[in-house]
């Protein structure tokens, strides 16, 4: 169950009261969010649309711990994360969050083992069971056959599927993706669209997503509006509003 | 668990056109440093070479050196009497010597350097365990001399069997001796008392007194007879002594002025390594957020980025430290301040130097890391992970 209006009950996995952002560009001062409340339950599908400068990607940020809001509250999984100082909030990163970016972000002189096997380095596990959760995470989005090959030998869609292999190795409370499909022709973007339904459906993922793509953003249960940094939900034809389709 | 090496090592590789460059800049400085300093270690290990741990050196109260003493032969007879000094079956092992600087041609460059000319008694050998390597030693009262094995090869005119004119005499060359690479192997020898004459100087009159002594252990004792001796006023040195401060001037004057010059290419060494790593920081800025998000601390970004400036310095270390290998034992000159003689001498490139050499390179590469690594941990990931 997604709700925007601080109407839920305290068991749900992510909890945003009363967020506000500003920046400050030379004198001005921009409000990007202002007073935003959310609550996602554990094994929602959110997406976040709106036009550019609404503060999708500023949203997504501050629920991973990248950027600290103005004044309000962020709790995931019972942590409150708004207080944390930075290098709690890294560790907190490290076991919390998955994240998944439109330019898939790896890293180019690593291979693609080497890549997903990044976030396992900061856990406890063994190289052979990080090997083993490696290789577990590229057959799911399935490069069981690319792992030694480096980004730049693979395709768009192939790099994102690395990206999101190792959004997902360490098991991460939910996932964070920014526009996951934006770099990538339309074929290419379903795949990576079905990919992210599986990890959903199969998997039981808590998935928030931000795009611009409609056809991207229809695959989620509940699509939520931004605009001038109020949260809104969309309406759309054959969805329960603020549900599960 | 820090961020794996092999990103580090990986994009040194790929970016090596910049990495070769800041290599290159360490290694230039850290050869010229090591060079320097083995310069300077050549010099002063040829002078204390020179000294014997078992001899004792004696000069006129006050001198500082051979060439502002005077030593009378009565005196050198209560030396000879004192406890302590070594003998043999010719007596006591004292040399009463003179040193006198004559010019003669260098064989490299035609110019003429100053050769230190030093006339000994015939026990001269015994007293400093020296041997001659071929033809032998000059009979005293003859105007003969015996050379040092860099001597022959440095100056024209000493081959074996040679006349050599100076100081109003004609000399014949009748000997080589080795000095074990030290201060004597570029000295003249011949009978002081043939020299004095020939430079009329006083007859009976050295300028320092070299002893051999029964031991090592037995030198205070010799030392403290003869400074309490109303009939001397003499400073008692140790050989090696002696000689160790002869180096200081020169040793320390290389080494002031080769660190100098090092300090000043380390600066630009470190602007070099600054430049490639600050460039690999903002090429990388990206990667950088990347991690960051994925979980890497501030330390681990900081200590990633000083470990790959550690590599580039490391590298350019032991390339400079390698480039300066050949010149060890390579032979060149130098004028001894305190004879105003010319003295060969080899650069000695030893293990402690080039360990400098690489702990120098490593430094500059801390010097040239830390600013680049700190502002790649300080980046704001958020805005970061949004540069192309």
């Amino acid at each position: 169950m997604v709700r925007v209006d601080g109407s839920g009950n305290g068991s749900s996995l992510v909890r945003v009261r009363g967020l506000d952002k500003k920046y400050q560009r030379g004198s001005e001062e921009i409000h990007v969010l202002q007073g935003l409340n959310l609550d996602v339950d554990r094994g929602d599908f959110v997406a976040f649309m709106g036009p550019s400068g609404s503060g999708k990607t500023t949203l997504l940020n501050l629920l991973g711990g990248l950027d600290l809001p103005t004044r309000g509250t962020i709790t995931v999984a019972g942590d409150e994360i708004t207080h944390l100082s930075g290098g709690k909030l890294t560790t907190w990163r490290a076991r919390h969050v998955g994240f998944i970016f439109q330019m898939y972000n790896l890293i180019p002189v690593l291979t693609a083992f080497q890549n997903v096997e990044l976030p396992l380095l900061l856990t406890r596990l063994s190289k052979s069971e990080r090997k083993q959760h490696v290789e577990t995470a590229l057959q799911v989005v399935g490069l069981g056959d690319r792992m030694h090959h480096y980004p730049r030998q693979l395709s768009g869609g192939q790099e994102q599927r690395v990206a999101i292999a190792r959004a997902i190795v360490a098991d991460p409370t939910f996932l964070l993706c920014d526009e996951p499909t934006g770099d990538l022709d339309r074929k290419s973007a379903d795949e990576i669209m079905d990919l992210i339904d599986r990890l959903v459906a199969e998997h039981g993922k808590t998935v928030l997503l931000v795009t611009h793509d409609p056809v991207a953003a229809a695959r989620a249960h509940t699509l939520l509006h931004l605009d001038k940094g109020v949260l809104v939900e969309a309406h759309r034809a054959g969805s329960t509003a603020g549900g599960r389709n | 668990m820090a961020i794996p090496l092999n990103y580090n090592l990986n994009s040194l590789r790929v970016r090596w056109s910049s990495t070769v460059v800041a290599v290159l800049g360490i290694a230039g400085t850290v050869g010229v440093f090591v060079a320097v300093l083995a310069l300077a270690k050549g010099f002063k290990t040829t002078l204390v070479a020179s000294g014997s741990p078992g001899n004792a050196l004696l000069l006129r109260g006050g001198s500082t050196s051979e060439m502002s003493s005077a030593i009378s032969l009565d005196q050198e007879h209560i030396i000879e009497d004192a406890p302590g000094v070594a003998r043999d079956s010719s007596g006591p092992l004292v040399s009463g010597e003179v040193v006198v600087i004559a010019p003669f041609p260098l064989k490299a460059t035609g110019t003429d350097a100053n050769v230190q000319v030093r006339g000994v008694s015939p026990k001269a050998l015994a007293v400093r365990n020296i041997k001659v390597v071929s033809g032998r030693f000059f009979q005293p009262g003859l105007d003969e001399l015996v050379v040092g094995r860099n001597v022959a090869g440095t100056y024209s005119g000493f081959d074996l069997g040679n006349t050599v004119k100076f100081g109003g005499g004609t000399w014949k060359v009748v000997g080589v001796f080795d000095a074990g690479g030290s201060a004597f192997d570029s000295e003249v020898w011949a009978d002081a008392h043939v020299l004095n004459g020939v430079y009329k100087r006083p007859e009976n009159n050295f300028q320092s007194v070299t002893v051999r002594l029964t031991s090592p252990e037995a030198f205070q004792h010799f030392k403290d007879t003869l400074t309490s001796d109303p009939r001397l006023t003499l400073d008692v040195e140790r050989e090696l002594e002696y000689y160790d401060k002869q180096s200081r001037a020169l040793t320390t004057l290389i080494t002031v002025l080769g660190t100098l010059v090092a300090l000043v290419m380390g600066v630009g060494a470190v602007f070099g390594a600054l430049n490639t790593m600050y460039s690999a920081v903002a090429e990388r800025s990206r990667e950088i957020a990347t991690m960051r998000a994925l979980g890497f601390g501030t330390g681990s970004v900081v200590t990633s980025f000083v470990f790959e400036a550690l590599c580039i310095a490391f590298v350019g270390g032991l390339i400079g430290c390698l480039g300066v290998l050949p010149l060890n034992g390579m032979t060149t000159g130098a004028m001894n301040w305190q004879t105003f003689s010319h003295l060969a001498f080899a650069f000695r490139v030893t293990p402690p130097l080039l360990v400098g050499g690489i702990v120098f390179a490593l430094i500059m590469g801390v010097a040239g890391g830390v600013p680049p690594a700190v502002r790649a941990a300080r980046a704001r990931i958020a805005v970061a992970l949004r540069e192309l």
